[in-house]
C-alpha cells in the first residue's frame, strides 16, 4: 500500500516542480472563486447589472436622436423648392432631387392652378405624385387613394361643392375641360381640404403647367439636411431652396431637451449602479480579511497580496463587463423595439468604456479595504478582533 | 428590550448604519427624481412641441373654399364669411382653457404697395402680436409671438395698438426697405418697425396689427380664422369615436379629456358660427413624438428604479451578513428566530423611513434642478408621491435584507460565534 502512496506523493511533487511558478496565483484566484461562489456570484451579479444598465443607457443615448429624427420626418417636408418668381421648375428637377437625396428622404412635386367648376366656382387644383405623397405626408387622412386615370382626390371641404352626390364633375382651365370622379377625400385641417388633387401626368396633359414646387423630406442630422440644401441649390439653379423652419426648429428643440433629460437620467443611473458595485465589492473584500491575514502570516509579500486582490477585482470587472455588455445590448434593443418599433443598433464603440469603467470601479473597491487592512497585524485579524 | 436592542444597534454601529442609510438615501433620491421627471416629461415636451405651431384652427362655418397657392391668397377680400373678433376672448372660457397656450387671429387682405411709381399687389396679414386681452377677471397676453415662436424679427415687433407693420424678408428685399422706413400701402403711409423672417409664406407678405387690416378691408371687428395652440393628449381609438354616438358618462369622459377633437369641439361651442378642426400635420405627429418620448422615459425610469432597488438590497445584504456573530450571540442567549428576524426588520424599516425621507427631499431638489436647467420651468412633484416612495423604500429594503436575514437566523450559533463561516 505504501508503494502507490509514495508513488502518488512523488507524482505530486514532480507535478508541482514542473508546474509554472505563476500558477499558484492563478490557482488562488480560481479556488477563491469556486469556494466562495455564493459571495463571488453576488459580487459578479452586481457588476453585471451595473454594466448592463450602463451599456443600455449609453446605447440609447447615442441612438435616441436617430430614432426620434425618424419620428420627426413624419411631419413631412423640411425643405421646399420653388421656382424663382413663381416660374415652373425644369422638367428634370425631380430626378435631380432624387439623386441628391440618394434614398435618404422623399420628395413630392406639386403643380398648382386655379380652375373653375361648371358653376363658375374657382377652386385650386393640384397635380402631384400620389405614391410620394403617401410616403411624405403621412398625416393626410385619405379615405381612398386614386388609382386610375380621371380619378381625383378631393378635399373634404371641396367635395360638397363639386360633387355632392359623388357624380363625375367637370373642371375647366383656360378653356380646356376635364371630367373626373372623386376616388376619395383628403382631410388635413389645412389648405388641402379646399383643393382637388390629380395625378401629375394627367394634370400636365390637361393644363400644360409643369410643377412649380417640390417638397422634400430629407432625413438626417441638421448638418446633413443643410448639406442637402446646398447641393439642391447647386444642382437646380432655377429653384429657390427654402428650409421649413418651424419643423427644423421644433425638431432641434425637442431632440435637445430629450437628450439632456436622457443624459441626466443616465448619469444618475450609472452613478447608482457604480455605488452599488462599490458597496457590494467592498463588503466582499472586507469579509475576506481572514484570507488576507493567513496569506500574510504565511509570508506573502505586500506586492503579491495587492496583485492577488487587484487581479481578482480586474477579473471580476472584466467578466462582469462582458456579460453585462451583452445583456445591456439586449435591453437597449428591447427598449428600441418596444418603444420605437425598431431595434437599437449595438454600439461596440461603447464596449471599451464599459470595460475600463468596470475594472476601474472593481479595482477601487478592492484597493480601498486592502489599504485599510494592510496596516493591521495578521494576528489581530485572525483572533477575530 | 426590543426597542433597546434596536436603539443600541443604531447608537453603536453608526458607521454601518450610515453606509446602509446612504445607500437607501441615494436609491430613493434617484427614484424620486426619475419618477418626478417621468410624470412631468409629457407636459414639458408638449410645450416644446408647441414651437411647431398651432394645432387647431377655427374657421367660419359657412366659409367658402380657400383659394391659396404657395401661401398667396387669391380669394376676393369680401368673399366668404368671417368670425367676430369680440368672441375670441371666450376661447379662454372653455373647459380646457389652461391647456390653451395661445391663439392668433388672422385676417389676410389684399393691399397695393406703391413702389417705384408702380402699384404692387401684396397680401397684408392682420393679426395679434402680443395682445393683452381680458376674459372675465382673467387677463392674458396672446398672439403670434406665442403661437409662432420661430418667427424672427430684425428691428422691433410692432405694438398691437399702433399702425406699425412688419415686412416679410423677401418682400423687403424686393422693395429695398429696412426697419424705420415708411411704406405707402393702399394710400396710407405706414411705419415699418421690423423685417420678419418666418421661412414660410409670410416672408412675401406684410404683417400688421389686426385693427389696421380690418380698417383696410372696411370691416371692423372681423377675422378670417383663428389659429389655436393647445396642449393635447395623444389621440387614441377612444378619441376618434364620434361624440354624437356616445352615451352620457362616456361622452363626459371624452369631453373632459384634452384630445384634439374634444378641444376642437369646445372651441366650436365657444365661438358662434364657427368650425374648429385639428391641423393634422401638427396634431397627429406631436401625438406620435410625445408617445415615443414618454415611453422612453418611462422605460428608463423603470431601469433607474431597478438599479436603485438593487443598490439598496446590496447594501442591506452586506450589513446583515457582517453581523452574523451578533445573531449567534442572540440565539445562544435563547432568542428565537422570530425575535432575531423582527429586530433586523425593525432596523431595516427605520433605516428605510429615515433614508426615504432624506432621499425624497434630495430627489425633489434634484428634480427641480433638472427642470430648471433643461426645460426652464418647474417640475411639480405631487405630495402623494411621498408615501408611495416611502412604501417602496421599505419594501425594497425588506426584500434586500430578507435573504441575508434568513441565512443569518438559520446559522448554527456555535459556528457563527467561532466565526467559521
Amino acid at each position: 500500500m505504501s508503494a502507490p502512496m509514495s508513488h502518488q506523493a512523488r507524482d505530486l511533487a514532480a507535478r508541482r516542480e514542473h508546474a509554472p511558478h505563476r500558477s499558484m496565483l492563478l490557482r488562488m484566484l480560481v479556488r477563491a472563486a469556486i469556494l466562495r461562489r455564493g459571495r463571488a456570484a453576488s459580487a459578479l451579479f452586481a457588476m453585471v447589472v451595473a454594466a448592463a444598465v450602463t451599456t443600455a443607457m449609453l446605447n440609447l443615448y447615442v441612438d435616441v436622436q436617430a430614432k426620434l429624427r425618424r419620428e420627426f420626418r413624419n411631419y413631412g417636408a423640411n425643405i421646399i423648392l420653388v421656382g424663382r418668381n413663381g416660374a415652373s421648375l425644369p422638367a428634370e428637377s425631380l430626378g435631380r432631387v432624387d439623386s441628391v437625396l440618394a434614398g435618404h428622404g422623399v420628395a413630392a412635386p406639386f403643380g398648382v392652378v386655379v380652375a373653375r367648376t361648371l358653376q363658375g366656382q374657382a377652386i385650386v387644383v393640384a397635380g402631384t405624385d400620389f405614391d410620394r405623397i403617401r410616403e411624405l405626408n403621412k398625416w393626410w387622412s385619405v379615405t381612398n387613394w386614386p388609382a386610375g386615370s380621371q380619378q381625383a382626390l378631393v378635399g373634404v371641404r371641396a367635395l360638397p361643392l363639386v360633387s355632392p352626390k359623388n357624380q363625375p364633375f367637370e373642371l375647366s382651365f383656360q378653356g380646356k375641360t376635364l371630367t373626373v370622379t372623386a376616388a376619395g377625400t383628403v382631410q388635413t385641417g389645412a389648405a388641402e381640404d379646399s383643393r382637388i388633387y390629380l395625378s401629375l401626368p394627367e394634370f400636365v396633359k390637361w393644363t400644360g403647367v409643369q410643377p412649380s414646387t417640390i417638397e422634400v423630406g430629407a432625413s438626417g442630422s441638421p448638418q446633413e439636411v443643410a448639406a442637402v440644401m446646398t447641393k439642391l441649390g447647386q444642382q437646380i439653379p432655377a429653384a429657390e431652396v427654402r428650409p421649413v423652419r418651424q419643423i427644423m426648429e421644433g425638431e432641434a428643440r425637442v431632440l435637445g431637451k430629450t437628450r439632456a433629460t436622457l443624459l441626466a437620467a443616465a448619469a444618475l443611473i450609472i452613478l447608482t449602479a457604480a455605488l452599488c458595485v462599490l458597496a457590494t465589492l467592498m463588503g466582499w473584500v472586507f469579509d475576506r480579511r481572514r484570507d488576507f491575514a493567513i496569506m500574510k502570516a504565511l509570508g506573502a509579500s505586500a506586492r503579491l497580496l495587492n496583485g492577488f486582490f487587484a487581479m481578482e477585482a480586474a477579473a471580476l470587472g472584466a467578466t462582469g463587463a462582458i456579460i453585462g455588455f451583452a445583456l445591456g445590448i439586449g435591453i437597449a434593443a428591447w427598449i428600441g423595439r418596444a418603444n420605437f418599433h425598431a431595434a437599437v443598433a449595438p454600439r461596440f464603440s461603447v464596449f471599451p468604456v464599459i470595460l475600463l469603467g468596470s475594472i476601474g470601479v472593481t479595482l477601487l473597491s478592492a484597493i480601498l479595504p486592502i489599504s485599510l487592512l494592510r496596516r493591521v497585524q495578521p494576528a489581530v485579524i485572525l483572533r477575530g478582533e | 428590550m426590543f426597542v433597546r436592542l434596536v436603539y443600541e444597534s443604531f447608537r453603536r454601529q453608526q458607521r454601518r448604519k450610515l453606509l446602509a442609510g446612504a445607500a437607501i438615501t441615494l436609491g430613493v433620491t434617484v427614484a424620486t427624481a426619475m419618477i418626478a421627471v417621468a410624470t412631468d416629461i409629457g407636459d414639458k415636451i408638449n410645450r416644446e412641441l408647441r414651437a411647431i405651431g398651432a394645432n387647431l384652427v377655427v374657421t367660419p362655418q359657412e366659409d367658402s373654399l380657400d383659394l391659396e397657392i404657395g401661401g398667396v391668397n387669391l380669394k376676393p377680400p369680401s368673399d366668404g364669411a368671417f368670425l367676430n373678433e369680440a368672441d375670441l376672448p371666450s376661447i379662454k372660457g372653455t373647459f380646457w382653457h389652461n391647456n390653451i397656450t395661445g391663439f392668433a387671429p388672422m385676417l389676410p387682405v389684399n393691399a397695393a404697395v406703391q413702389h417705384a411709381g408702380k402699384n404692387l399687389e401684396v397680401t397684408l396679414l392682420g393679426t395679434y402680436f402680443a395682445k393683452r386681452l381680458k376674459y372675465g377677471t382673467e387677463e392674458f397676453t396672446t398672439g403670434v409671438r406665442t403661437t409662432y415662436p420661430w418667427w424672427k424679427v430684425s428691428g422691433s415687433w410692432p405694438d398691437d395698438e399702433s399702425r406699425d407693420v412688419l415686412v416679410g424678408e423677401r418682400l423687403a428685399e424686393r422693395l429695398g426697405q429696412k426697419p424705420g422706413d415708411t411704406l405707402s400701402i393702399s394710400g396710407q403711409a405706414l411705419h415699418i418697425s421690423g423685417i420678419l423672417s418666418s421661412g414660410g409664406a409670410e416672408d412675401d407678405e406684410i404683417v400688421a396689427p389686426l385693427s389696421l387690416a380690418q380698417q383696410l378691408l372696411g370691416k371692423p371687428g372681423v377675422v378670417r380664422r383663428v389659429y389655436v395652440s393647445a396642449l393635447t393628449k395623444p389621440e387614441d381609438a377612444f378619441a376618434r369615436r364620434d361624440p354624437k354616438s356616445m352615451s352620457g358618462a362616456i361622452y363626459d369622459r371624452w369631453y373632459c379629456t384634452p384630445y384634439p377633437q374634444a378641444i376642437a369641439l369646445q372651441l366650436t361651442e365657444a365661438i358662434p358660427h364657427s368650425n374648429a378642426t385639428q391641423i393634422r400635420q401638427v396634431s397627429q405627429n406631436e401625438g406620435a413624438v410625445l408617445t415615443r418620448i414618454e415611453g422612453l422615459i418611462f422605460l428608463i425610469t423603470l431601469a433607474a428604479l431597478f438599479a436603485s432597488a438593487l443598490a439598496v438590497s446590496a447594501a442591506m445584504a452586506t450589513t446583515v451578513f457582517e453581523r452574523r456573530t451578533e445573531v449567534g450571540l442572540m440565539k445562544a442567549l435563547g432568542a428565537g428566530k422570530l425575535i432575531v428576524a423582527s429586530v433586523f426588520f425593525a432596523e431595516a424599516a427605520l433605516l428605510a423611513l429615515i433614508g426615504g425621507v432624506a432621499g425624497f427631499a434630495i430627489g425633489t431638489v434634484l428634480a427641480h434642478q433638472i427642470g430648471h436647467s433643461i426645460f426652464n420651468s418647474d417640475i411639480s412633484i405631487p405630495p402623494v408621491l411621498l408615501p408611495v416612495i416611502l412604501a417602496i423604500a421599505v419594501m425594497v429594503t425588506f426584500a434586500g435584507s430578507a435573504a441575508a436575514i434568513r441565512r443569518a437566523v438559520g446559522l448554527d450559533p456555535v459556528y457563527a460565534l467561532r466565526g467559521e463561516l
